[in-house]
């Protein structure tokens, strides 16, 4: 679209540009027009596109792939908020068809089967922006370096347990502060250590903060979980089967918004949560088999 | 100094906090509508329109928005904030505050593939081009008399217009180090532009 002869487009700025305007927002996972036309009505900043939501991808096991284009693109159709979808880790080509289809954000996701079990999809030559899950700060710098726009906690999808995003963002935030703290000579041995590009360990030195939004998910089920994360510190909400799976998905996406934005009033948070039905049924992630972890899919 | 008031219910009001600061202004956060009383100016940030339009009605912003910009409260509206603040919208929804005389289509430069950014001459502010980031961003399909063209892209877009007190940006000055049209939007609140 030429519409200045000096336009640029698929540039790292507008890339992560759209996330900074999704902040302080909730992303909702949904799996057709009219699950993401409810999430729209209650507030929703962006959807998340996918056949099935994490739970029932647990659920049915067997290999999870990119959604069918018809179905994503029939999301596309029905709202006006940006839409993302998922490909695997390292499938560049379901990438190329997402970015094609013209959908807004892709999600490099673990809760689809990887595709590559050493490396990630690099994600400089595309255009459409790429959001990528961390567990630690090596493991979110990694993903920049090959051109993720935005981060977010893997958490552990589809068990409505908040337990591991809580760790994930305190290990990533934490490992920010002790980085803000050091002497320069010590940030080589941290990038060694941590096997992160050296630069990036530089910037977050210098700026204590990540490069770019970092938002939280994998577990989120209450207005209450996503206050926690906004409180720790991450800057809005991925909340995947917790809407969906809820009793009342329209009732409990729009408190979700409203806690997201105010995370820091109880009495607000109080007021949202208040009727809200049952919650999606929750895993306890101890006792599961190591084998059903989602988060250690991807390095 | 003025104290500029930064609508903070979804978006990037950070990142205007933080060019409001460089230029050594107030800035208050606004969440609820209580904290309106006090400001001289407010800019409606970046973010999603539909989730910003929401919110504004479930925290019943509406009504003492409308009052207090009609009263003459300066306001700067970038990108969602242009489409929060127009008269009228091409699509069906969300509902604007019907404030500034413009018609405003959203995603008018298409989807994200397509946002981009672009150097644009923009009157009312000294020095070279304005580096103008464009995200989803939404475009001025009409206007009335009284608003004024601040910049347009080579196509004869609209991307930078004003009506007096009111200010709308299709553009990102707060995702760059620019601080210029800040600048413009004090120099607006306190009179002198």
């Amino acid at each position: 679209m030429a519409v200045d002869v000096n336009a640029e487009t698929g540039t790292f700025r507008v890339k992560a540009g759209l996330a900074q305007m999704l902040k302080g927002g909730v992303i909702m996972d949904v799996v057709n027009a009219e699950q993401a036309k409810i999430a729209e009505d209650a507030g929703a900043v962006a959807v998340m596109a996918l056949e099935r939501v994490p739970s029932d991808i647990r659920k049915d096991g067997g290999v999870s792939r990119m959604s069918d284009p018809t179905m994503i693109q029939g999301i596309i159709d029905a709202v006006t908020i940006p839409v993302m979808a998922k490909a695997r880790i390292g499938h560049f080509v379901e990438a190329q068809v997402l970015q094609a289809m013209g959908v807004d954000y892709i999600d490099e996701s673990e809760v689809l089967t990887p595709a590559d079990e050493n490396n990630h999809i690099s994600k400089h030559e595309f255009k459409v922006p790429f959001v990528c899950g961390c567990r630690n700060l090596g493991e979110a710098l990694r993903r920049i370096g090959e051109g993720a726009a935005m981060i977010r906690t893997k958490g552990e999808a589809g068990t409505g347990n908040i337990v591991e995003a809580v760790r994930h963002a305190r290990t990533v935030l934490g490992e920010i502060r002790r980085i803000q703290g050091m002497d320069e000579d010590e940030l080589m041995a941290t990038a060694r250590d941590l096997r992160a590009p050296y630069d990036l360990v530089r910037e977050i030195h210098q700026t204590g903060k990540l490069p770019v939004v970092n938002f939280a998910a994998g577990g989120i089920a209450t207005p209450s979980d996503a206050a926690l994360m906004m409180q720790l510190g991450v800057e809005g909400v991925f909340v995947g089967s917790g809407i969906f799976k809820s009793s009342n998905p329209a009732l409990m996406a729009n408190a979700i918004v409203k806690a997201t934005t105010h995370f820091r009033d109880p009495f607000i948070i109080a007021e949202v949560s208040k009727g809200l039905g049952d919650s999606m049924p929750g895993l306890d992630i101890r006792t599961m088999p190591e084998d059903e972890k989602l988060s250690t899919r991807g390095w | 100094m003025p104290t500029v008031g930064v609508l903070a219910i979804q978006g990037d009001f950070e990142e205007h906090r933080q060019m409001l600061e460089k230029l050594g202004v107030e800035v208050s956060e606004i969440r609820l509508p209580h904290q309106l009383e006090g400001i001289d100016g407010l800019i409606i940030p970046g973010g999603e329109s539909t989730t910003i339009a929401q919110l504004i009605d479930i925290y019943h912003f509406r009504d003492v928005l409308r009052e207090k910009i009609e009263g003459g409260l300066p306001v700067w509206g970038t990108c969602a904030g242009m489409i929060i603040i127009s008269n009228k919208l091409t699509d069906h929804r969300p509902e604007p505050l019907h404030l500034m005389d413009i018609e405003v289509s959203r995603n008018a430069f298409g989807r994200q593939v397509d946002s981009f950014e672009a150097d644009v001459q923009v009157d009312d502010i000294d020095g070279p081009p304005f580096h103008c980031v464009f995200i989803r961003a939404p475009g001025v399909n009409k206007m009335g008399e009284g608003v004024k063209v601040l910049a347009k892209l080579e196509d004869g877009r609209p991307i930078a217009v004003r009506q007096g007190h009111m200010l709308a940006t299709s553009f990102h000055p707060e995702l760059t180090d620019d601080t210029r049209i800040h600048g413009l939007f004090i120099k607006i609140i306190e009179g002198s532009a």
